[in-house]
């Protein structure tokens, strides 16, 4: 066990990236999740382990030093809330077809355009199935407690470069601002420039007598290769499907009725899960911890043996469309959520669980 | 051993922090904690509510419907929560502001004018333990000791000097809070 400490869930991610090894994070304050800079900048990594931390003039800055960064080699991250993450989309494309390691930290609040401060679930598309152009995807993760906020942190790094790719954490509101236990693991020195050189040989470290230049970039003119560049990346996204699909079953062994939610959202559903329980109604909740990929083979093996399944998320309804594609037909898949800002409470799940799944 | 408590006022009471020393001292005592503030627009100049969970296993939702204790301390809060407390639960207001005072018949209600003890004593910052003192009287849910611990690690270190007068607060709180 490392060292146990009350922390916020935008301070336990903050604290993990130094702990990790991170070498630099370029960031712009925004609510929900402004506790991620702050925290920073209060415990000044760069006198201690060197990590550079910056505020950028702007969140389209702050993603293009990231790209910069992690064209080098350098272990980078950013974070930012909703609006700001939209703003980032257009460098997260561009790193995604250059296949650059980036851990981004997405604190959800409602939507569309500046919406509200409040948390929500609603940018599961953006994060899932592009939000910038092309045909890419991130390797999404979501936490569900400030615990693996933490964690993730640690996981997301591991991710990015065992894949070459960003990463997304897409938490919301309440997993940033509330506090609980966390159990911080021992920290990971930075990598030296040597150790950079060793394990990203495609990195842009200056080039060598004995090997050819190393050019990080998005751009290929010659659409014939441009499309093997595409297949290649498809080839990743198989292996991160095979290799790195996570989920919790939670009371699934004997379940007739399954609620599907992550982060926050399978939080609450816990506690629904709970009450259902003591009425005597057998049901379950699958949490998804990797949004992509997804856990399909799970959700369709669970269809198999449940009545029904509602998706509970703060949105109006996202995960659901996948939740279905795993299903395919099989039982009725229905969706219930707050949005906006609003959070559905426990009583509001089970109260919908009876008038859709059960009594529907 | 689970306890779902809401606290809830004016920003600037103390809420917030109030909370916190709930929460660590919990984590003093081996306890599963959950602190959930509201953090919106209304904290900005108005009331300022927070969620904490202490129980002696895994905390599922942190954002709750019901609460065995409400903590009410003005009257948008008494609006808001006086409902939200459990059937058989507890709900402790102090009643410097309060206009409508709770009518429920079916939880248990004390009062703590802790406002008035604390600007007696010409010190406002002591008000939040007063309340937690009366809190703790009626939910032994953590021990004093481990409530002192858990003031420690949430002030910072050049205000331990007022430990003390903490420490005296809390005691004070559990003298003077009665069942209405």
């Amino acid at each position: 066990m490392g060292e146990l400490r009350l922390m916020k869930g935008n301070e336990a991610i903050a604290e993990a990236a130094v702990r990790a090894g991170c070498d630099g994070y370029f960031g712009y304050p925004i609510t929900p999740q402004s506790e991620v800079l702050e925290y920073l900048m209060s415990v000044k990594p760069y006198e201690t382990t060197g990590m550079v931390v910056l505020q950028a003039e702007s969140e389209v800055s702050a993603i293009n030093m990231c790209y910069g960064g992690a064209g080098c080699g350098k272990m980078v991250m950013t974070s930012s809330s909703s609006p700001g993450i939209s703003l980032k989309m257009e460098g997260i494309s561009y790193m995604a077809g250059a296949e650059l390691p980036l851990l981004i930290l997405n604190v959800v609040r409602g939507g569309p355009g500046l919406g509200t401060i409040q948390p929500s679930q609603c940018d599961y598309f953006q994060a899932t199935k592009g939000g910038g152009h092309g045909d890419y995807r991130l390797y999404v993760l979501a936490p569900a407690s400030v615990q693996e906020m933490a964690d993730f942190a640690k996981l997301g790094f591991e991710m990015a470069y065992k894949y070459r790719t960003p990463v997304m954490i897409l938490s919301d509101g309440i997993i940033g601002q509330m506090m609980e236990k966390v159990d911080l693991f021992d920290p990971i020195p930075r990598r030296t420039n040597e150790e950079i050189i060793k394990t990203c040989p495609w990195a842009t470290t200056g080039k060598t007598a004995n090997r050819e230049r190393n050019i990080i970039t998005s751009l290929d003119l010659d659409s014939a290769k441009q499309e093997k560049h595409v297949f290649d990346l498809d080839a990743k996204y198989k292996r991160m499907q095979a290799e790195d699909t996570r989920f919790e079953r939670i009371m699934c062994d004997d379940a007739e009725y399954l609620l599907v939610a992550y982060g926050s959202s399978a939080r609450i559903c816990q506690k629904t899960v709970d009450v259902a329980r003591a009425e005597g109604i057998k049901l379950g909740l699958l949490r998804p911890i990797t949004l992509f990929p997804f856990p399909t083979d799970e959700i369709s093996k669970l269809a198999g043996q449940v009545k029904g399944m509602l998706s509970v998320e703060m949105s109006l309804g996202q995960m659901v469309e996948d939740v279905r594609l795993a299903v395919n037909g099989k039982i009725p898949v229905e969706h219930y959520g707050r949005t906006g800002g609003m959070i559905h409470t426990p009583a509001e799940v089970l109260a919908a669980l009876k008038s859709i799944i059960i009594g529907g | 051993m689970t306890e779902e408590i809401i606290i809830a006022g004016f920003g600037g009471q103390g809420v917030l922090s109030m909370g916190k020393i709930l929460a660590y001292s919990g984590i003093m005592q081996n306890q599963e904690v959950s602190w959930m503030p509201s953090y919106g627009p209304e904290m900005r100049g108005g009331t300022a509510n927070v969620t904490v969970i202490l129980s002696d296993s895994r905390i599922s939702s942190p954002y709750l419907n019901e609460f065995d204790t409400a903590i009410i301390l003005n009257q948008q809060s008494m609006d808001k929560f006086e409902k939200s407390v459990k059937v058989g639960g507890t709900l402790i207001y102090d009643p410097n502001g309060i206009t409508k005072h709770p009518t429920r018949t079916d939880i248990t209600i004390y009062t703590i004018p802790a406002t008035d003890e604390a600007s007696r004593r010409g010190n406002a910052r002591i008000f939040n333990m007063i309340v937690l003192g009366g809190f703790l009287k009626l939910k032994p849910v953590v021990e004093i000791e481990n409530v002192m611990k858990g003031l420690e690690k949430s002030l910072p270190k050049r205000h331990h000097g007022m430990l003390p007068e903490n420490r005296e607060a809390i005691l004070l709180g559990m003298e003077i809070i009665v069942k209405k």
